[in-house]
């Protein structure tokens, strides 16, 4: 889309990938988002954090039009989210994403899984679209179950195939929505490792989680969510540390006591 | 809590640790069940007051019933003869009707002379179905060609008119290529229509869902007759002066539209049982809606709609003899007009026992075949 690609310097990371600017939304009567500002620079590592019901998955499933903002602006990549279906379509084309409960395709091979959408929507040959597969297994450490069924695998194997499923279609940006919350807890670890290396390599993540050890080492930024709106944003050092507002002391009380 | 210098390192315990194939050591072997056949008979027949006397019924009326059966249609049955004479004489089954008159029953009113071609017909169709329920071959490449020949020879076969065979109208074609083309009609046109009702019934456009549910929940509320009656003798009135269409083909449209819009109803079954978190993911990695519904919603709709899918297929089998109303052939109606010959009309109950024999045979093979693709579609796969 040139014209409206928006370069701004900003920091030391360079340019705005996504911009969210006073979006709302409402389910009914319910408003699930109220007036979101937040611009997310390339390469960034941004963790949302916030009690269930505080708007955070809807606000990252915006960011990929799962679901439809019904005020303000959401641009991406230079692409602004309307009800354009190209536009659409190409922002889904760069970004991935992740969710709570895997969502594998049940009735594929972890290979066919992989394979399908570079070969759909990148029209790339078959050949080269499983090659690619079995790459990116390898990267996830689980390429001896490419030819498995998404059912005969634990849950943490089936979210790092989910992962290497999002990244076969070698996103710009990468949005996590929970994925270590349906887990076993001595699963979470190896899909936080997976989720690290990704960070490490420079790819722009969005992450909803309350790992808060993952936030405090791989963010660049953690935003509180609560009642629909962002509450806080600050480097993890501060926010942990210094949390400005009353609600994020309250949120992390609760969840970093026990 | 991360160890950011290694590769992503997944620990080694997670391998192999949902693997049911992998062996595993300290496991102990299941208690070896002894069935002893008093055992079963205790669990399965006599397992309560009420169970007991259940079975003690069922089991006098067997032994009333299965030997007298099996003397009368086996022992005492007269297998063969072209004399009526000889059945009259017996107590037994007169199986010889069958042998006496199973042309006009399976073949019709079609020309006596002609049906070797019906012969051919039958073999080529029975012989093209297998191959296309073998897995095996489920590859367009195989498939496409084969039904392309198939149904080539088949058109040949009945219609005749070319290769110095003699043209057969559709309305002297009858029995059991009558059904046999009646009914895969009516599913191979039925089945698509089937699928876009329902998705259509599940669109967001309100005009292609209001299409869809208007025409599912009317014609839903139509006897099957009606459609035949509307088909046949309603239809071509609508018609502009000079066009027709042959009978068969608007019998066997209105067959299939009523079979589609209970078989889109199954599908919609299927389709809402699909969690939407399938749907969001084939949308976050870009498929349009056609890859989607292709790709991912459908293959697993029909799975999980196959027992009911199968049930309506089994139904459009048996309902090609409604075509009885409208003076076509299929093998029930031959059956009931051979049997107005008064030298064997005594004996029609061996002749239906003959023709239920058929149709049991067939919906046999496809309610059995559908047991089958749901073990091969469920094969791997725990969900």
């Amino acid at each position: 889309m040139p014209g409206a690609r928006k370069t701004r310097k900003k920091n030391e990371t360079g340019e705005t990938i996504i911009t969210l600017e006073g979006v709302s939304k409402w389910f009914g009567d319910f408003q699930a988002l109220r007036d979101i500002n937040l611009t997310v620079d390339k390469g960034e590592r941004v963790v949302v954090c916030g009690p269930s019901g505080s708007g955070k998955s809807t606000m990252i499933r915006c960011i990929n039009r799962l679901e439809n903002h019904q005020r303000g602006r959401i641009v991406v990549d230079g692409i602004e989210l309307t009800d354009n279906l190209k536009n659409i379509e190409a922002v889904r084309r760069e970004v991935g994403m992740v969710f709570q409960s895997f969502n594998l395709f049940p009735h594929m091979r972890v290979i066919d899984n992989l394979a399908l959408a570079p070969m759909l929507v990148r029209q790339m040959p078959k050949k080269d679209a499983e090659e690619m597969a079995l790459g990116y297994l390898r990267r996830v450490q689980i390429e001896e179950q490419a030819y498995k069924y998404p059912g005969q695998l634990s849950g943490g194997q089936q979210q790092r195939v989910a992962i290497a499923r999002s990244l076969c279609m070698q996103p710009r940006i990468m949005l996590f929505d929970e994925p270590t919350s349906a887990l076993d807890p001595e699963m979470i670890k190896e899909v936080l490792d997976v989720m690290v290396e990704l960070a490490e390599d420079g790819m722009t993540m969005v992450v909803v989680t309350h790992e808060m050890g993952f936030a405090r080492t791989v963010a660049n930024r953690v935003i509180f969510m609560d009642d629909a709106e962002i509450v806080e944003i600050a480097p993890p050092e501060t926010f942990f540390s210094k949390p400005k507002s009353d609600r994020t002391k309250l949120f992390l009380s609760q969840i970093l006591t026990h | 809590m991360t160890d950011t210098t290694a590769p992503i390192a997944a620990p080694p315990r997670a391998e192999g640790q949902a693997d049911t194939d992998q062996p595993r050591s300290r496991q102990q072997p299941p208690p070896t069940e002894k069935i002893a056949v008093l055992r079963w008979m205790k669990e399965n027949l006599f397992a309560s007051p009420g169970n007991t006397l259940l079975t003690i019924i069922l089991g006098a009326a067997l032994i009333y019933w299965v030997p007298a059966f099996i003397k009368w249609g086996f022992i005492d049955a007269i297998w063969y003869t072209p004399d009526p004479e000889v059945c009259r004489q017996s107590d037994g089954a007169c199986w010889a009707v069958v042998a006496e008159k199973h042309r006009p029953m399976l073949f019709g009113l079609y020309p006596y002379e002609e049906h070797w071609r019906l012969v051919v017909a039958l073999a080529v169709y029975l012989g093209s179905f297998t191959i296309t329920l073998i897995r095996r071959f489920w590859h367009w490449q195989i498939l496409v060609p084969l039904w392309t020949v198939a149904i080539a020879v088949i058109s040949t076969m009945l219609w005749g008119g070319v290769f110095g065979l003699t043209f057969v109208e559709t309305s002297q074609w009858g029995g059991l290529p009558l059904t046999m083309v009646l009914f895969s009609g009516t599913v191979v046109l039925g089945f698509p229509i089937a699928i876009l009702l329902a998705l259509g019934r599940r669109s967001h456009l309100p005009l292609i869902k209001a299409t869809s549910v208007t025409i599912i929940e009317s014609l839903r509320g139509v006897p099957l007759i009606t459609i035949l009656f509307v088909a046949v003798n309603v239809f071509p009135l609508a018609l502009p002066d000079g066009l027709e269409f042959d009978k068969l083909v608007r019998v066997m449209v209105g067959m299939a539209i009523f079979f589609a819009c209970y078989q889109a109803e199954v599908i919609r079954g299927g389709l809402q049982a699909i969690p939407r978190g399938q749907y969001e993911a084939a949308e976050s990695l870009g498929l349009s809606y056609w890859q989607m519904t292709t790709r991912i919603i459908l293959p697993q709709a029909l799975r999980i709609a196959l027992p009911g899918i199968m049930n309506h297929i089994i139904a459009a089998l048996k309902n090609t003899s409604f075509v009885l109303i409208i003076g076509l052939f299929d093998i029930l109606t031959a059956t009931t007009a051979v049997m107005q010959d008064p030298l064997w009309r005594r004996w029609f109950v061996e002749a239906y026992l003959f023709v239920a024999a058929v149709y049991f045979f067939f919906c046999y093979v496809l309610s059995k075949y559908s047991q089958q693709v749901e073990r091969w579609l469920s094969e791997g796969r725990r969900f």
